[in-house]
């Protein structure tokens, strides 16, 4: 027990508990049940991309593209639907927009070699590119009701089907990440890569498979934000991989790889989208809300140095 | 063909292929739009070039030693405005206010240093942080307000259009004099100094150079030094050039320094390039930015998707030469032996 406390995760639970106390006693609408729901609601894009997120960066890699991916599938849809596209159809397609995506990333990280920092911050201003290019400077809505009720509608009990993927997300990749052999090996790829190929694990596929979840999982949440928004513009959802990244890190995922667990991933998207909750309520601008972040992302790992160079400095 | 190669280093042979790469693509444009080859053209890139350049270059110093410079963008609207709101209530020359936007940019890099070579915090997350506070501080601190240029000094509003020397009607602007002055500053400060050679060990083999004594903590803290003081530079330039300044100035400008530096031949991983690659790239996608809203063929619209795919050409380009010259290197070795 006391273990738990001393593990990244078991400070993330205090630091959560501090906040959700600290929310409740000065913050008035905060504990209502729609307060709890538009908590969620709000952030329920970037934090289904986060879960994806969190295999690629423990696997040593990282994935800067999410966001223009989320932003070309709404844009993708958009067009797709006003070109007389039936909106079912319109959303496979779109889906295997965000497959593809994927792979033109994996194609370079898992077989060209080139690191996936310099791939995926081409691909960042190539898919924001391409998504300006397909709706120019309009503005386009108009979408069929049930999919823009997606987010808000109630589909199993009061949760609406948005959330209901969230959390069937986060408990089959959890399973996959930590009780299957797959995971294991993201892990093993994640620490050393020379040596998990000499172990006989295939990198690259792996590799392969994560960018085009990435991918997929992106074009899904770019899907739901265009229903959230229920219109669509060319930088829709710009400057999501930043909290997206955050959200990571601070759950305790090293930027190095080979280490972190859904559970503090988990942990600090609760954090995040409780302090972002509290500071709207309280009329906190966005971007003071984001530098708060931003602080919370650099202490998250500055502490931990500053701790261990405490601890070896010689008494 | 390959004893040619062998002679050569493989740095001088990429900024050669850049070179003529530069002279194909201003080839091509200037069959598709008129005027194309003009003293005026000329101008317009080179002014637009002049201020991505000092950032490319702060860029590339960071980059050499192994770490990423995200918060340029923001750093560069600081200064702007910072500098043309103090202008509107102190106005001051030229060499003061030069002297303030470097200070400026020194401290702002110092922070991002700091983190990175003492905090140890990787650099992506450090910088991708700093972006955010810094621009959080701007928006703040103007309270969305714009400088506008009545409050500006008159020197500041005409600098634009001063011009160091005219040849017909071919005029070299001081802004671009400047930009270019601190390119070639750095260069040869890169490529004689010998604590320069510090900068591509660190980047080169960290645990070697920290085994050769260098100051590892102590470079990569310059190097973002550095990289806050030219992207002050580039500030002061912004502010010049466009005299009104809001709160999302110098937005996105972080990318565009990272296109030019990985076009610019200097590698990500760290260890190699030279300043030249980086004027060189800076003025490929400078002008190939500039060319596509005045080609009538493609619509303004595809100015970021083409500068995506030119990034990821020039690294994949980049990796296959790198590769290709290795193996040939060892195969003529091998044939030797």
């Amino acid at each position: 027990m006391k273990q738990f406390f001393a593990s990244w995760e078991g400070l993330l639970l205090v630091i959560l508990v501090i906040v959700v106390a600290t929310n409740a006693f000065t913050v008035d609408e905060f504990l209502t049940r729609q307060n709890q729901i538009n908590l969620f609601q709000l952030s329920i894009e970037k934090i289904i991309v986060a879960l994806a997120m969190t295999f690629i960066i423990i696997s040593a890699e990282i994935d800067l593209s999410v966001a223009s991916i989320m932003g070309l599938a709404a844009c993708a849809f958009a067009i797709l639907f006003h070109s007389g596209v039936p909106a079912g159809v319109a959303i496979v397609l779109c889906l295997l927009l965000g497959v593809a995506a994927g792979a033109f990333n994996a194609f370079w990280v898992a077989y060209v070699g080139i690191p996936s920092l310099v791939v995926t911050l081409a691909m960042l201003i190539g898919y924001r590119g391409f998504a300006r290019v397909l709706l120019e400077d309009q503005g386009l809505g108009n979408f069929p009701d049930w999919f823009v009720r997606l987010g808000r509608d109630p589909f199993i009990g009061p949760f609406p089907l948005s959330l209901i993927v969230f959390v069937a997300l986060l408990v089959g990749l959890s399973i996959l990440l930590h009780r299957t052999g797959f995971g294991r090996q993201v892990f093993v790829i994640g620490n050393n890569a020379e040596v998990a190929r000499y172990s006989g694990v295939k990198v690259a596929r792996i590799r392969t498979i994560l960018f085009i979840m990435s991918g997929f999982v992106s074009a899904l949440a770019g899907l739901f934000y265009a229903g959230r928004l229920a219109s669509v513009r060319g930088d829709a959802a710009f400057g999501f991989e930043l909290d997206i990244i955050t959200m990571v890190l601070l759950g305790g995922v090293s930027v190095f790889g080979g280490k972190g667990s859904m559970l503090g991933v988990l942990l600090s998207i609760l954090i995040v989208l409780n302090l972002r909750n509290g500071m709207a309520l309280e009329n906190i601008t966005g971007h003071i809300q984001t530098a708060v972040i931003g602080i919370l992302l650099i202490g998250s790992v500055l502490g931990p140095n500053l701790i261990d160079n405490l601890r070896k400095r010689p008494a | 063909m390959s004893s040619l190669l062998r002679r050569f280093h493989p740095q001088t042979l990429r900024v050669v292929a850049l070179a003529l790469v530069l002279a194909l693509v201003i080839a091509f444009f200037s069959s598709q739009i008129d005027n194309y080859l003009s003293p005026r053209m000329f101008n317009r890139i080179a002014t637009s070039a002049a201020v991505i350049l000092p950032i490319a270059i702060g860029q590339a110093m960071v980059v050499m030693t192994r770490n990423i410079d995200l918060s340029v963008g923001s750093l560069v609207g600081i200064v702007a405005y910072l500098i043309g709101d103090f202008l509107g209530d102190v106005p001051l020359g030229p060499v003061p206010t030069l002297l303030l936007a470097l200070a400026l940019g020194a401290f702002c890099g110092a922070i991002n240093g700091a983190l990175v070579a003492y905090g140890r915090v990787p650099s992506i997350i450090a910088t991708l942080g700093t972006l955010a506070l810094f621009r959080t501080f701007l928006v703040e601190y103007s309270n969305a307000a714009t400088i506008t240029t009545d409050s500006l000094p008159k020197w500041v509003v005409d600098l634009p259009q001063a011009t160091i020397f005219t040849v017909g009607t071919f005029e070299v602007r001081v802004m671009v004099v400047v930009s270019l002055v601190a390119a070639m500053i750095f260069g040869i400060a890169l490529s004689r100094l010998r604590s320069a050679r510090k900068f591509y060990a660190v980047g080169s083999n960290p645990d070697a150079a920290a085994m050769a004594g260098i100051n590892s903590a102590r470079v990569v803290f310059m190097a973002f030094v550095l990289s806050g003081v030219l992207a002050g530079l580039a500030g002061l330039i912004f502010l010049a050039k466009f005299g009104n300044i809001t709160v999302v100035a110098g937005l996105g400008f972080e990318l565009k320094s990272i296109a030019a530096v990985v076009v610019g031949g200097v590698n990500i991983f760290g260890g190699s390039g030279t300043i030249l690659g980086v004027v060189l790239g800076t003025v490929l996608v400078d002008t190939i930015d500039n060319s596509l809203t005045r080609w009538a063929l493609v619509s303004e619209f595809w100015r970021e998707a083409l500068l995506g795919i030119l990034i990821m050409t020039a690294v994949a380009a980049d990796t296959f030469m790198t590769r290709s010259f290795a193996r040939m290197r060892r195969s003529t070795l091998q044939g030797v032996s």
